[in-house]
């Protein structure tokens, strides 16, 4: 995986894939799914810039996200009523451009001190704004926000943005280049010295660099891929409230990148494409979804800082040595019994919803294609039981994968691979 | 002078238990250095404890059994969570409370539901204790005072006056000193944060009845405590106190005044016309200026004055 940035091959890959996967999943569903993916994408890429990159934890991200996909509204609707003309295709540049400079606006007095309290003043700006928005409704159109119409501008060489999948293609477009821009600009001194501030802030300023100047340079920046995310937003959904900016959109943006991984590149591309897609399709089948969302959140947190992308990085030197096979029986153990595991939670939890439910509370329920009665006892022993056995042997099993890993040391070394 | 008298009075109890909440933020940020996400999570956690307790046994042992529950609540998440995740820096502590913040709010929705629960001001506490000229005090506004203060003055006491305390405060400057004199800071930490859920659970149990019991309460009150620690100082409890008695009059006084920059103009002889631009600007009230005004203060003070009203230390 560590190839995918080195070689080209990589690159390559994601636009196939990119162009292919319309025609694999041919769903209405699914493609508006993928077009929220490539705008989350972006969206949490932007977000790691600051996190990642420069090391700042921003609670209020969503701000910049938010305020491009308003200021695009206002310009589409301009476009509409033939007051300038601007093609739909470059649209997204101006939301890059609104998101930019309010990203080097707040960008000033928050980019001083990382940390807590930048953690803070982004909390508290973005409350600022979201309590801001409802209060200007002339602009932000209060509780029922902007809407506009993307079609407005007349088809331009046949593309009207009617059909999605004009719009699948033109968040795609958009997705690869600001992809590319964001890994371009790990690359340039700025990015270099963002990684420096990050981690050292002192030694960056010996070697005469002014790390407040760093972090503003960097936050402008991702406050223009935010923009253009939240451009693309609307330009999907046509239409935008104030809650496109609140504090709970800034909080699934952190989400993404941390599950992702924030140590790597393109963890955060993980992390958007996993999250969009657990959010859209869990939320079809169970009520709990945040609860498994939250916990799936504090596990990573807990047993892997460095996301999913961390997990599979840690394996490149294994993969490097071929000493992956034997790691694999282990993994299958683990595999197993975590499925048995997580297959009796996930009953516990949805039997707790179904009889905590007014409505149905005394039905009997499907889980898993079984029909079952909460109301009797018989389902709760056998979950119970499932879920106590699979927990123990799900521990035992992940000891043993750490002994694996322990022999594998000395083998790792011995090849030189770490 | 009435509206004052009342409005007054309302902002010190709103304050008063604000300052129950931070007071506990406080001291877990002291000890940790991490703003705990979930601490308004313990907040609706003992405001759900005591009505449930309190379908059993009436409010008045509900009000003993709930914070000591959302304190062990503390004290497992601590145990089990914080102190897991400690190791890998700030940046994760700090992110997993607010992971918690989310699963707390979750599992309300699945045990409760997502409908207000009816928690309500017990009978005995259910009537007037005083008349200010027109106005009917309600008794239970003052019961609540009366608790946040004997538990303010009860905490104060044990921090200076008791051995625990000494302990707890020896351990939130000197952790290792504490440490060779044999004592066990882990779990002087994991006592500290258990205490700190179990105030936040006990002004649960006040406020959730006075205001409303459903998922959204710790959301609600999550920020302005946020906004209360970092005004006041990060670590310092006399600046938590005044931020929060401040907090508390600015959030009282602002929803219920009706004034605009229209206004204070007009006053002064200056009018402008419907039909300007500043027009809808200028006529914004105080009123309506209320929600962002907390977070105004937060990022000005940050920007100014970052170590807050009475901090000693860059947050």
């Amino acid at each position: 995986m560590m190839n995918f940035t080195k070689n080209n091959v990589g690159w390559v890959v994601l636009v196939v894939v990119f162009l292919v996967l319309p025609h694999v999943f041919t769903q209405s569903f699914a493609l508006s799914l993928m077009t929220q993916m490539g705008i989350a994408i972006i969206f949490a890429l932007s977000y790691n810039m600051l996190l990642g990159q420069v090391g700042l934890l921003s609670f209020g991200h969503a701000v910049y996200y938010g305020l491009g996909a308003f200021f695009t509204a206002h310009l589409i609707n301009w476009i509409a009523a033939g007051v300038i003309w601007f093609p739909i295709t470059l649209v997204p540049i101006f939301g890059g451009l609104c998101g930019m400079f309010f990203g080097f606006i707040f960008g000033i007095v928050t980019t001083r001190r990382p940390g807590t309290p930048f953690a803070m003043i982004s909390l508290g700006i973005a409350e600022m704004v979201a309590a801001s928005a409802l209060m200007f409704t002339a602009f932000f159109g209060g509780e029922a926000g902007i809407d506009t119409n993307r079609t407005a501008g007349g088809a331009m060489l046949g593309i009207s943005y009617g059909p999605q999948i004009q719009v699948y293609y033109l968040v795609v477009a958009w997705c690869i280049v600001s992809i590319v821009g964001m890994y371009a600009i790990t690359r340039t001194p700025l990015g270099r010295m963002a990684n420096a501030v990050r981690d050292n802030p002192e030694r960056a300023k010996f070697v005469g660099y002014n790390p407040t100047r760093v972090r503003w340079m960097t936050m402008t920046l991702a406050g223009f891929f935010a923009g253009l995310a939240g451009s693309l937003y609307i330009i999907n959904y046509e239409i935008v409230t104030f809650e496109t900016l609140g504090i709970l959109e800034s909080g699934r943006v952190v989400l993404m990148a941390f599950i992702g991984g924030i140590g790597h590149f393109w963890g955060p591309i993980i992390g958007a494409v996993l999250v969009t897609f657990l959010q859209s399709a869990l939320s079809n089948y169970t009520e709990a979804w945040l609860l498994y969302f939250g916990l799936l959140f504090l596990v990573i947190i807990m047993f892997s800082p460095g996301g999913i992308a961390g997990l599979i990085a840690k394996h490149d030197p294994v993969m490097k040595a071929g000493l992956l096979k034997r790691l694999l029986p282990s993994y299958m153990i683990v595999s197993a019994t975590g499925a048995v595991m997580l297959l009796g939670f996930i009953s516990i939890i949805e039997m707790i919803y179904h009889v905590e439910s007014a409505i149905s509370g005394n039905d009997p329920m499907a889980l898993f294609g079984v029909m079952i009665n909460p109301s009797t006892l018989n389902p709760w022993l056998v979950i119970l039981l499932m879920f106590a056995v699979g927990t123990a042997l799900f521990v035992k099993a992940t000891r043993r994968v750490g002994q694996v890993w322990d022999e594998l040391g000395p083998d790792l070394q011995s090849k030189g691979v770490i | 002078m009435e509206f004052f008298l009342v409005t007054a009075l309302n902002s010190l109890s709103y304050g008063l238990l604000l300052f129950m909440l931070s007071s506990g933020l406080t001291l877990i940020f002291s000890m940790m250095g991490v703003l705990n996400f979930a601490h308004a999570s313990f907040y609706m956690l003992g405001a759900y404890a005591a009505y449930q307790v309190g379908l059993f046994t009436g409010f008045w042992p509900a009000l003993f059994i709930a914070p000591i529950l959302v304190g062990a609540i503390g004290a497992f998440v601590e145990r089990y969570g914080l102190r897991t995740v400690h190791k890998f820096g700030h940046v994760a502590e700090l992110l997993f409370t607010f992971g918690l913040a989310y699963v707390i709010e979750e599992v309300v929705h699945l045990i409760w539901g997502r409908a207000p629960v009816d928690y309500r001001v017990p009978g005995s506490l259910d009537f007037t204790i005083f008349t200010i000229f027109t106005t009917q005090y309600p008794a239970y506004r003052a019961f609540m005072m009366i608790i946040s203060i004997s538990m303010l003055i009860s905490l104060y006491l044990i921090l200076t006056r008791t051995r625990i305390g000494l302990i707890v405060q020896a351990s939130l400057t000197h952790p290792e000193m504490v440490e060779a004199l044999g004592h066990n800071v882990p779990r002087v930490f994991m006592f500290v944060f258990a205490g700190g859920a179990a105030l936040a659970g006990l002004a649960g149990v006040l406020g959730g009845n006075l205001f409303i019991t459903e998922p959204g309460m710790a959301f609600a009150v999550g920020t302005i405590i946020f906004v209360v620690v970092v005004f006041g100082g990060m670590g310092s409890l006399p600046g938590a106190f005044v931020a929060s008695l401040l907090i508390g009059a600015i959030q009282t006084f602002s929803v219920a005044l009706d004034y605009s920059f229209l206004n204070l103009l007009q006053s002064v002889g200056l009018e402008i016309y419907k039909d300007s631009t500043f027009y809808g600007l200028a006529s914004i009230t105080l009123s309506q200026l209320a929600p962002v005004l907390p977070y105004l203060l937060l990022v000005l003070m940050l920007i100014f004055r970052p170590s807050g009203l009475m901090g000693k230390r860059e947050t």
